[in-house]
């Protein structure tokens, strides 16, 4: 056991699955010598060599198109988009290739590959560097998009992204790279894709989120025992899609009242499709619209009003009482 | 019979006119008056003054993530200055010597670097695009603008920077494709600073120069010594008046070198040794200049300490006026700004409720 921040958990779960397992490879700009600009692949090229730690060009369709080969020829994978911004220049082989050979192929060549990117606002980044584009992914049949929300899960995750079949877009957090730590275990761990899971009970009101976001909704969630004597059932998503949806319905079925918080845009965002899902399995149990605390439908702006942009604590606080005074 | 060899006539020239020691080539030398030398100086010392200005702020937590320029400003001061006003000029996220030299306040770099998008402001009738930050994405944009200054018969060039590892993004290879193919006015201007954040220029490419990388596209392509300011603007010269006279784009590779760190967020220790960089620093752009001014009389020592405390003030003034327009900025809802001509219903509505809190 060791107290890591996310970005040394992500790399003990790349070190681990790298020792285990030959066919794991990493692959991306910078993430050799450099050991990566957020330092999640620090030290990996010493330990396994420029043969399996990949220095690429600044070339993100190679990254990725040269990853579904190797994927489909038997290997494992790896790869990073420097940030969730720039991976749209990898979006026609992500799209086209990575979610669709093994459906193309009728199953024959399967992509077990991860694309890793750090994303999401918060750190005073540049234009491009902010986004939470999740949904572009989610879109997607043929892939999986998983978002962890802290060191111990965020190991947990990676290891079984890496161990999937399936392409896995593994978006990383950047508020949280070294936010705060974790025990983490040292032996094997791991989360099943497709699970959310729940963080903190309570009967009175549903509150749902993932990633960076998860942690304002806590306090918020905090904020509202103390001030309102409101105790809020939180759960954390983990995998945006496929989308778990039995622990938020069934929350719902019992609370009545739902907020979902994420720092996507507003409309067409998660908060849309897990309102949907709340329709179809707890529409008679709500006592209250659903409300969406979200980012407005704006690009992200530059670093002096990106606090504005993304949601806080009084914003979710003040939708879990429109929610709960409806 | 069936294998036989296609004749391609291709080579690429390398040209240095401004020696290390700042001796000179006096065939090659461009055509250039004295006040004109004299600004590419004072313009380059600006830019590095005001780097190092920057580099300060941001360590002192007042200014945001930057690229600084150090090291490039023979390079950009050299090509951009062979443009006409009306030309168009097609940054990256580097150039600021050739932003100031296109007459970008630098209050608005700063406001830039502070984190505000008015930073990135175009005034109404100038020619310049704004800073692009996802690599090599900008220069088929200028191929775009090229197209268009062809159609209307508008005699304007268009000049793209990127760096040394843009050539190895699709875009790049897209844009030159079409350039070479509809024979657009482009100066495509390359950087090559050695390094793309931790990757060396050799990891990036297998091929020889970056120049060369027009022979498949069908555009001829050159390398200069691009911490030679005369070798780069005679280059670039030529380049923007075949671009002119009708005959198409040019690649121009400046072979240079990025003396500070990758962006600010980037430690170099990393990855690379500081003795290459005090080589480096031995074919400093700016002394080989001062050195060719100073033996021919154009300057002397007294010129350039009063000039380095008029540059001083410049940027002190930059800061201050950056600091103001940051005062009255305060207006968060001001993000809900420029997404379409026209705002639609329901943005003015989220605004409302933003501005609400
Ligand atoms: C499409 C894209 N991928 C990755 C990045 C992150 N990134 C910023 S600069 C850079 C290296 C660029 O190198 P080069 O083209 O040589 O320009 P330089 O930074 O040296 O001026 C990278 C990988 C980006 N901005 N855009
Ligand atoms: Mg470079």
């Amino acid at each position: 056991m060791a107290e890591l921040t996310t970005v040394e958990a992500l790399n003990l779960a790349l070190r681990q699955e790298m020792e285990r397992d030959d066919s794991v490879l990493v692959l991306g700009e910078d993430v050799g010598v450099d050991g990566g600009i957020f330092r999640v692949t620090e030290g990996l090229i010493d330990a396994y060599g420029e043969e399996r730690v990949i220095d690429t060009p600044v070339a993100e369709a190679a990254i990725v198109g040269a990853s579904v080969g190797m994927a489909a020829y038997g290997l494992k994978p790896v790869c990073e988009m420097q940030f969730s911004g720039f991976s749209y220049f990898a979006m026609h082989q992500i799209e086209s290739h990575a979610a669709r050979l093994r459906w193309r192929s009728r199953g024959r060549f399967g992509v077990p590959m991860v694309i890793r990117m750090p994303y999401g606002a918060g750190v005073k980044a540049l234009e491009h560097h902010s986004e939470s584009k999740e949904v572009y992914f989610a879109h997607t049949p043929g892939l999986k998009v998983v978002i962890p929300s802290g060191p111990r899960n965020a190991r947990a995750l990676l290891v079984s992204a890496i161990r999937d079949p399936d392409p896995v877009v593994f978006m990383e957090p950047k508020l949280i790279y070294r936010a705060f730590r974790e025990e983490v275990p040292d032996d094997e761990e791991t989360i099943p894709l497709g699970e959310s899971r729940t963080v903190r009970d309570g009967d009175d009101l549903t509150m749902v989120a993932y990633g960076a976001m998860l942690h304002r909704t806590l306090e918020a969630a905090e904020a509202l025992a103390e001030e309102d004597g409101v105790e809020a059932e939180v759960i954390d998503l983990l995998t945006v899609s496929p989308l778990d949806d039995s622990r938020f319905t069934e929350s719902a079925r019992r609370t009545g009242r739902v907020v979902v918080v994420h720092e996507a845009h507003r409309t067409f965002g998660p908060a849309g499709e897990i309102v949907a899902r709340l329709v179809e399995k707890s529409f008679y149990y709500l006592e209250a619209p659903v409300e969406r605390v979200t980012a407005p439908d704006v690009i992200v702006p530059f670093f002096a009003r990106e606090q504005d942009y993304m949601p806080d604590v009084d914003r979710i606080v003040a939708g879990a009482r429109r929610a709960l005074e409806a | 019979m069936p294998r036989e060899t296609i004749e391609l006539p291709y080579e690429v020239e390398r040209l240095t006119i401004l020696g290390e020691d700042g001796e000179v080539d006096e065939e090659l030398v461009p055509d250039l008056d004295d006040d004109t030398l004299l600004r590419f100086h004072r313009t380059m010392l600006l830019a590095r003054r005001f780097d190092e200005r920057l580099l300060k702020l941001q360590r002192q937590g007042r200014i945001g993530t930057f690229a600084p320029v150090s090291g490039q400003e023979a390079a950009q001061i050299g090509s951009a200055a062979c443009l006409e006003e009306a030309d168009w000029m097609v940054p990256s996220f580097r150039e600021t010597a050739a932003a100031l030299w296109r007459g970008t306040p630098a209050s608005a770099l700063v406001l830039y670097a502070a984190g505000y998008n008015e930073g990135a402001a175009i005034p109404e009738d100038a020619h310049d695009f704004p800073i692009a930050i996802p690599v090599a994405s900008q220069i088929p944009h200028a191929v775009g603008l090229a197209y268009g200054s062809k159609y209307r018969d508008a005699g304007e060039v268009v000049l793209v920077y990127f760096g040394d590892g843009a050539t190895s993004e699709g875009d790049f290879h897209e844009a030159l494709n079409f350039a070479g193919t509809y024979g657009t006015p482009n100066v495509f201007l390359c950087q090559n600073n050695h390094w793309a954040i931790s990757v060396p220029r050799e990891t990036q490419t297998a091929a020889k120069t970056l120049a060369q990388k027009g022979l498949a596209y069908g555009i001829p392509g050159i390398q200069v010594d691009g911490n030679d300011v005369l070798a780069v603007y005679a280059a670039t010269r030529e380049a923007v008046e075949r671009a002119r006279s009708g005959e198409g784009a040019t690649l121009v590779e400046c072979v240079t070198y990025r003396l500070s760190v990758h962006t600010t967020a980037d430690d170099p220790s990393k990855y690379r040794d500081e003795e290459e960089v005090e080589e480096w620093k031995k074919r400093d752009p700016i002394t080989r200049l001062q050195t060719y001014l100073e033996s021919r009389d154009l300057l002397s020592e007294e010129d350039v300490d009063d000039l380095e405390e008029e540059i001083a003030g410049e940027v002190e003034k930059a800061w201050e006026e950056a600091e103001k327009r940051m005062e009255e900025l305060g207006d968060p809802a001001d993000m809900f700004d420029h997404h379409y001509a026209e705002t639609p219903p329901h943005l003015e509505a989220q605004r409302e409720r933003w501005t609400d809190g």
